[in-house]
């Protein structure tokens, strides 16, 4: 139960006895944590744990009850997603916010165009743009055969990864994942690990919220284990194997007596 | 257009890209069926009338497509959007009739009654837009007000003024041949008599083509008809943006109004009702998928024209005129079909 003992960097956001509750519905309790450069926290727990009240209220979406919400250190209260985007606080939904039948290139800077000229027909800047798409795609280790396919068309991990290429570059110091690897096959989650620990490496804060401590495990620095909307405490990579991690997630004895139930030989 | 612009530090060509063709890249542009058939209707008619391929012939069908045309490809960048306008059409009528009405009955000046027109044609597609907007209601029940709303305000507003259901005389108030000029005149091209409004919807094709391709908005229409929760989360001012595609629908009914006014110098109560629907097709036959977030500009255009060439072809063919109707709702199924499999191909993978 260590507050951020293996922290290496002085955290960029960080959390401290925070709480949510809407209404009378206490969804948060007293938790906290934090994220610097070049480390991945893991935000563990079942469904209905508490992950994505957690993560609305990183990503500015709610805004927390009790406790404090630091930003480098000095407390901040987010109005909307806008100012946690500013703030280079950048979150990947699960439904990645991408428009299938539109070109990579075309989601890639959707919302944050590039243009040349002034007033309402200035020109898109279309080759830098797929340029630009493609470098960063390929910086990710995604080398894209054709930047003006429909997104639609890569597979679910290639599309994630372009979700987070594109945080990266649109200046998130933070990324929050929000079950990345939940909708995808083995190999496919893979492809995403690999890209966060790529975004790790180049210096990037991750939240990665999931309920699965196998996909957690091999990336996460650091891991919060949330259950209820309190926390189980917050343990380093070194101080806890994949199994003690599942156990804890899943309630200990409960799932060791439901694999013995479900063992055959 | 080559995939990706060459940048430093990069390898050159992929190899992977061999096998796409420029020719196969042309073929899954959304007006490429349109293009089809528009070259297939158009063969099939000047080979079997007499009258298709000649001087006045050509005139007959391209104006009929170029009223179509211009309302076609506003109506098409809605349903990119993912919205429908069925106000579309009276509004053609409801801007014709106010024109007609402030300046035979009231003696308004011409132009300030064309600007008049404009703003309230502005303010009725803001109005379909905010209810859109705001409360969410589906635009088809929106808009589906809003033009039997226009089309008992012409009916009835029109008998109200002038005692009948047209407007007429338009030729006696001062500078309607200025404005003829500008909206109705008939200009000699290539030994065709080619009216004005064909010019008009060649220049609103290209500037909507520009807007959907060239431009932000463009990016934002196909995000907001795509993906509509996408786009709010990626920061795209959606509402505005919305809001703006249905005035865009009401200044185009403004502009087609304007089209028919002058060249007839009459407008009839009932102008425009019943075509909304032709528009929509149009634009569907044209590539654009009622679901929204995939469609073309031009393909409306050329939607509009396989409707022009189908209902002056029918004439001359001196089939019964029945007949059309029958050829819009096959050419709508197969066009529906068609931008299914596209739909399909593009990978909405789960």
């Amino acid at each position: 139960m260590s507050g951020g003992a293996g922290t290496t960097a002085a955290p960029i956001l960080e959390v401290r006895g925070l709480g949510k509750s809407y209404g009378s519905v206490i969804a948060l309790d007293d938790i906290s944590t934090s994220v610097g450069a070049g480390e991945v926290l893991c935000v563990l727990g079942d469904n209905g744990a508490g992950k994505s009240t957690l993560l609305k209220v990183l990503a500015g979406v709610h805004p927390h009850s009790t406790g404090e919400l630091l930003l480098d250190g000095r407390a901040i209260r987010f109005t909307g997603p806008r100012q946690a985007l500013d703030a280079g606080i950048a979150t990947v939904y699960q439904d990645l916010a991408v428009v299938p039948l539109m070109p990579v290139w075309r989601n890639f800077f959707l919302g944050a165009e590039l243009t040349a000229g002034v007033g309402p027909f200035a020109r898109l800047r279309a080759r830098e743009m797929r340029a630009i798409t493609h470098e960063q795609l390929h910086r990710m280790g995604i080398d894209l055969r054709d930047v003006d396919q429909p997104i639609g068309t890569l597979s679910g991990g290639e599309r994630q990864s372009v979700a987070i290429a594109r945080a990266i570059y649109f200046g998130a110091r933070v990324v929050i994942l929000d079950e990345p690897t939940s909708a995808l096959g083995v190999k496919q989650a893979g492809v995403v690990l690999r890209y966060v620990a790529h975004a790790r490496d180049t210096g990037l804060g991750v939240v990665f919220v999931t309920h699965n401590p196998h996909h957690a495990y091999p990336v996460g620095d650091r891991f919060l284990v949330l259950n209820r909307g309190a926390s189980l405490g917050e343990y380093d990579r070194t101080g806890i194997s994949v199994d003690e991690l599942t156990r804890l997630m899943a309630g200990g004895a409960e799932l060791e007596s439901l694999a013995r139930e479900l063992e055959r030989d | 257009m080559t995939a990706v612009a060459p940048a430093a530090a990069r390898p050159g060509t992929d190899e992977r890209m061999a096998g796409r063709h420029p020719f196969a890249r042309l073929l899954r542009r959304p007006e490429m069926g349109a293009l089809i058939a528009a070259l297939a209707v158009f063969g099939y008619f000047s080979l079997t009338t007499a009258s298709f391929l000649t001087p006045a012939g050509a005139a007959t069908w391209l104006y009929s497509a170029s009223l179509f045309g211009i309302m076609a490809v506003a109506v098409a960048m809605l349903m990119i959007g993912g919205e429908f306008d069925l106000s579309a059409g009276a509004m053609t009528g409801t801007t014709g009739l106010l024109v007609g009405a402030f300046t035979t009955q009231w003696g308004m000046n011409l132009w300030f009654a064309m600007l008049l027109a404009l703003l309230i044609a502005l303010a009725v597609g803001a109005a379909n837009g905010l209810l859109v907007v705001k409360t969410g209601i589906p635009s088809f029940i929106v808009t589906l007000a809003t033009f039997f709303i226009l089309q008992g305000l012409n009916l009835a507003g029109t008998k109200l003024v002038t005692g009948q259901v047209a407007i007429q005389n338009m030729i006696l108030v001062p500078d309607f041949e200025v404005g003829k000029a500008i909206f109705g005149s008939t200009i000699p091209v290539l030994g065709l008599d080619l009216k004005v409004s064909i010019l008009w919807w060649i220049g609103i094709t290209a500037l909507a083509s520009w807007l959907l391709l060239g431009t932000r908005y463009g990016n934002w229409i196909f995000a907001i008809g795509g993906a509509l929760q996408s786009a709010v989360q990626t920061g795209v001012p959606v509402r505005r943006t919305r809001i703006g595609l249905f005035m865009g629908t009401a200044a185009a009914g403004w502009l087609v109004g304007m089209l028919s006014l002058f060249d007839v110098a009459t407008v009839q109560a009932t102008t425009g009702i019943g075509q909304e629907f032709i528009y929509i097709i149009c634009a569907v036959v044209g590539g654009s998928l009622l679901t929204g977030g995939y469609g073309s500009a031009i393909g409306a255009a050329l939607g509009a024209l396989i409707y022009g060439m189908i209902l002056q072809g029918i004439v001359f063919a001196q089939w019964d005129n029945n007949w059309l109707k029958a050829f819009l709702g096959g050419m709508l199924l197969l066009a529906v079909l068609v931008n299914l499999s596209v739909r399909r191909q593009a990978g909405v993978r789960a």
